[in-house]
């Protein structure tokens, strides 16, 4: 079956640890991914959110497997765009590997059907939001456009 | 930073990143039939093409499936075009395939 799919690789020199603590806590989410955070007890089958300020709830789903810090792979749909609700659940695969000094992280976000717009729309997106969240781990600093919602990058 | 621009100093390998950009997720049959080079001149490219990290590659069963990686790009432009100058370029850039499109229509109704 035919389907879409992104594929991003980042580099980013850090350990696991640190990477998957970024990816998932609330203090480091807001810094490079618009002000939002992640809501989950983060084990399997447990409710996923993305809260934005305001209490807007932007994305939701659930954890479908968790291995930290290496897998984790989401069940995301988003709430707050009709045309893209009505799509209905993607699947989002973070994998982090550790190379030399380095991490290497994998993000693959997916629909099983062609043309979706949701993809269309998390794709341009996610270079934004990756790149933002290599330099707060590298430099302690994230980049300036993804720390306030809303903004471009994360809608 | 090198390795990637010595990965786009070449035409072939530039195609190649505009055949995926076309359609994603290519294997390497997929990829030769579109393009006139040899599989060992695809391959050639490839490899490094995804030691720039231009390219991230997934497996899917046996299949080895290709994929356009914009990060080492998007690292390029953070370190050179800043913040404000990004919608100065992206309507400089709107304005210039606007007036060329134009043209081409013009051409075309001669």
């Amino acid at each position: 079956m035919k389907k879409d799919q992104f594929v991003y690789v980042t580099y980013i020199r850090t350990t696991p640890e640190k990477l998957w603590k970024a990816l998932t806590q609330p203090e480091f989410t807001r810094q490079f991914w618009c002000n939002t955070t992640q809501q989950s007890e983060w084990k399997p089958g447990a409710p996923w959110r993305i809260k934005a300020p305001g209490d807007l709830i932007t994305d939701s789903g659930e954890v479908v497997e968790i291995d930290p810090p290496r897998r984790l792979v989401l069940k995301w749909r988003n709430e707050f765009r009709p045309e893209l609700k009505a799509e209905g659940y993607s699947r989002l695969t973070y994998q982090l590997e550790k190379e030399g000094k380095s991490v290497k992280l994998t993000a693959i976000h997916e629909m099983e059907k062609e043309g979706s717009k949701f993809i269309e729309a998390v794709s341009s997106g996610w270079p934004h939001i990756l790149a933002s969240l290599k330099s707060l781990l590298e430099t302690g600093e994230s980049l300036e456009e993804t720390r306030e919602w809303p903004r471009e990058a994360c809608e | 930073m090198d390795a990637v621009f010595k990965a786009l100093a070449d035409s072939s390998r530039r195609k190649l990143l505009d055949e995926l950009r076309k359609q994603n997720g290519q294997t390497l049959s997929e990829l030769c039939e579109h393009l006139d080079m040899t599989r060992q001149a695809v391959t050639k490219h490839l490899v490094l093409l995804e030691k720039a990290n231009l390219i991230a590659v997934v497996w899917r069963g046996r299949e080895k499936l290709h994929y356009l990686n914009p990060m080492p790009l998007r690292e390029i432009c953070e370190r050179w075009i800043g913040k404000y100058e990004r919608h100065r370029l992206q309507a400089l850039s709107d304005l210039k395939k606007g007036l060329e499109q134009t043209k081409t229509k013009k051409t075309k109704t001669k």
